[in-house]
């Protein structure tokens, strides 16, 4: 018996998937709304989801794509400087409706951008695209400092950035953009553009032997990674309510990195997982000030040492496949003695 | 055999850290339960004999680690050795009073949970935050909770009041002066104490502190009817103001303010001088440190305004005696001082709410603290400023420095 025969049908899985998410919602809403857990807690939830978004949206990009992009935090800076600047133009009563449109604009701008800077970069490989990344994003960051005073206008308020940006960011929103975001991601890997993709990281040379345009695939690749960070800075942005280039640097590219690194490249269930725990961790660890960065920093060099291909190296989690094998299990039992029969029959022939 | 191996290490370690958190997140609730006894059994002579029968908690959030740490390390323990001191003299009306400090390194997002943080732990009143960006950060979070802090070091004036919406924050206050409040006090001092009848101005363009300076020095003049002969205005990087050093020079005013960073301000009054202008130069404290870019011969009698002198009163002095003792001289900087400064007022604003009968955490009880900060400041002994008070934008106005340029040393002269 083939191990991916899928006993559960197509449509069900994703309806489990949804109802559980659904449910994992509402019960989480209710309780946040609801006051059982402080502002303190749910800030860092809305945070974990906003780093999952970074992390998963990277994960295109450097997991599937295999490609190294640094600039990952100036894809976020526009999304949230563009969400940011419509959300202070908006009434102040209609700030709720807004927000979904800001957050759109913010991640289709970062996308034309992944588009603009993807087009030469991709053209690059390993280092070189790096360094090119790298560049773009410091760039965006000098922009964003610059632009008023030599354009003579009031947009991004340079180095005192961006202030009183309406804080429109709740678990909700933040948990259904990482809904969407890691149901997008997953069916556009599962799907022949997915395939696709993952074969220029296995072997780009073979992939454009069988037919692919690498160029266009790699794009496209880029492009869903931009516009995935665009969204989460639209959603940091309205999280915290100010905005200065000088917290979209070099490091916060890197930190979005490690994540992705640290969780294994190629694995979603990895990146949501080390965006959860490296988001958390340093709060968990505030009681001992002093060493939580060390702790934080430690935990990166021991599982680099010894698991270099991340936590979970390329292995992706899926509820219905456990659930398939459980039922497979379950069956198993029951035939036990049966099977046990095929096999001798099969050993004796 | 490895690779489980190198998981079983891996899942060992994370379970370390994780029953490590959980240890010491039990500690700090057994803090809680068990009050004036482990929470604060660490500072230097208690008053045990005043112990009531809890303590009352202020946050004190900063940049303790990082590029800035300098300056949260010298607010946190600047603030920190009032405190200390008030709880070896009994405390605010026989409760001690607990500090929670909680780092964020400078970043925005890690000031919010911060923040968050410190109110889940029950702080009713705040000393901080450190940097600009960060405090308007807390304040997004503070205003809605009429949560009463004070900045000791935060200069932009969009931390208290918001010029969109046209709203003052209430809560927030400060106990260093915003930048064009020197601009006032060098017109007031040119007016009162030099008599100057007329003034010249030469500032750098497109610098939000140059031009702060300049429009509040305008404005004063105007109001004490000194007459602006001359503003003269020049670009970043300009190295050249003969031009406009000529230009003033031929109005012969009384005095030449220039609000700019000391390294253009050496040039400007050297090539004055070559000018032939004979008036006394003013600045404001970007001027400090100007006696490394001129001669002393054309410094002589150059005055500025500061926040802060090292070692000019007696109040300061103790003060310096005091933090070097217990910290070290490293962070003792300017907003230590105004740190001290903040955790007075906020003491003695705790105090009457404390005397009202008011109940930690109640609405009143921050709106008491609030008017208290807001009132009953002006009649403090304070070592930056004998006494605080506050403008309609919660500025505070008060004592400034003058600083002289003498013999190539630049020495105080008065509380002003």
């Amino acid at each position: 018996m083939s191990i991916n025969k899928k006993i559960i049908p197509m449509p069900l899985r994703y309806i489990i998937n949804a109802v559980l998410f659904g449910a994992f919602l509402y019960i989480m809403n209710h309780i946040i709304s609801s006051g059982i857990i402080s502002k303190y807690y749910s800030g860092v939830i809305s945070l974990i989801g906003i780093y999952i978004i970074l992390a998963v949206s990277l994960n295109v990009a450097t997991g599937y794509l295999g490609q190294l992009p640094l600039g990952h935090a100036g894809f976020m800076v526009i999304g949230a400087y563009t969400s940011a600047i419509i959300m202070k133009s908006v009434a102040a009563g209609s700030t709720g409706v807004a927000f979904p449109f800001a957050l759109l604009a913010g991640g289709i701008l970062a996308g034309v951008f992944g588009l603009i800077i993807g087009i030469p970069a991709l053209r690059l490989r390993g280092d070189y695209l790096a360094i090119l990344t790298l560049g773009f994003g410091e760039i965006i960051r000098v922009i964003l400092l610059n632009i008023d005073n030599v354009l003579g206008f009031t947009l991004t308020n340079g180095a005192a950035g961006l202030q009183k940006i309406p804080k429109t960011t709740t678990f909700l929103i933040t948990f259904i953009c990482v809904g969407i975001t890691i149901f997008a991601i997953h069916t556009l890997m599962k799907s022949r553009h997915g395939r696709a993709i993952l074969s220029i990281r296995e072997n780009e040379i073979a992939a454009e032997a069988c037919g692919i345009n690498t160029t266009y695939y790699k794009t496209l690749g880029f492009v869903v990674s931009a516009f995935f960070a665009g969204i989460a800075g639209g959603l940091f942005a309205g999280y915290i309510g100010i905005l200065s280039p000088s917290d979209f640097g070099f490091m916060k590219s890197i930190e979005i990195l490690v994540m992705v690194v640290l969780g294994g490249m190629g694995s979603m269930i990895g990146s949501v997982l080390s965006a959860t725990v490296l988001t958390a961790l340093p709060e968990l660890l505030r009681s001992f000030e002093r060493y939580r960065m060390v702790v934080y920093s430690l935990i990166l060099v021991i599982v680099m040492i010894f698991k270099p291909s991340g936590l979970f190296g390329t292995y992706d989690f899926s509820l219905n496949s456990l659930l398939d094998k459980l039922i497979l299990l379950f069956k198993g039992k029951r035939k036990n003695g049966q099977k046990n029969n095929e096999i001798k029959e099969g050993a004796e022939k | 055999m490895k690779k489980f191996l190198s998981i079983a290490l891996i899942l060992v370690l994370m379970l370390g850290v994780f029953a490590a958190c959980g240890n010491s997140a039990k500690d700090t609730e057994d803090e809680n339960n068990v009050p004036n006894n482990e929470a604060v059994g660490d500072l230097p002579d208690e008053g045990n004999e005043t112990v009531s029968g809890d303590t009352i908690k202020i946050g004190m959030i900063g940049c303790h680690t990082g590029d800035y740490a300098q300056y949260g390390l010298g607010v946190k323990n600047g603030a920190t050795l009032y405190i200390d001191e008030l709880n070896a003299n009994g405390g605010i009306n026989g409760k001690q009073v607990e500090i929670v400090a909680y780092d964020n390194k400078g970043n925005n997002q890690e000031a919010i949970t911060a923040f968050n943080r410190a109110v889940d732990e029950g702080i009713t009143a705040l000393i901080g935050d450190v940097l600009t960006g960060n405090t308007i950060a807390v304040v997004g979070e503070a205003y809605p909770l009429n949560l009463p802090m004070i900045t000791p070091s935060a200069t932009a004036a969009t931390v208290t009041y918001d010029d969109e919406t046209d709203t003052v924050y209430g809560n927030v206050f400060r106990t260093c002066f915003i930048d064009p409040f020197q601009g006032e006090k060098m017109a007031e001092y040119a007016s009162e104490v030099l008599s100057a009848k007329t003034a010249a101005i030469l500032f750098e363009t497109g610098n939000d502190y140059s031009v702060g300076l300049k429009d509040a020095f305008v404005a004063k003049c105007a109001e004490l009817d000194v007459e602006i002969v001359s503003q003269e205005g020049y670009a970043t990087g300009d190295k050249d103001f003969k031009s406009q050093l000529t230009t003033i020079s031929s109005k012969n005013p009384d005095v030449l303010f220039c609000p700019n960073y000391y390294e253009d301000d050496g040039l400007i009054i050297t090539q004055a001088r070559e000018v032939g202008f004979k008036g006394i130069v003013l600045g404001g404290d970007g001027m400090s440190g100007v006696t490394g870019y001129a001669s002393s011969e054309v410094l002589e009698g150059t005055l500025y305004v500061s926040g802060y002198a090292p070692g000019s009163t007696d109040a300061v002095k103790a003060f310096e005696a005091a933090y070097t003792e217990k910290y070290g001289a490293e962070t003792l900087n300017m907003f230590a001082a105004t740190a001290y400064d903040a955790a007075i007022v906020m003491c003695n604003a705790l105090a009457v709410a404390e005397e009202a009968g008011l109940e930690a955490g109640t609405d009143e009880y921050k709106q008491a603290v609030i008017d208290a900060i807001r009132d009953n400041s002006a009649e403090l002994e304070c070592i930056t400023s004998s006494g605080y008070a506050f403008d309609e934008y919660n500025n505070p106005v008060k004592d400034a420095v003058i600083m002289k340029v003498e013999d190539g040393e630049e020495v105080f002269v008065e509380i002003f």
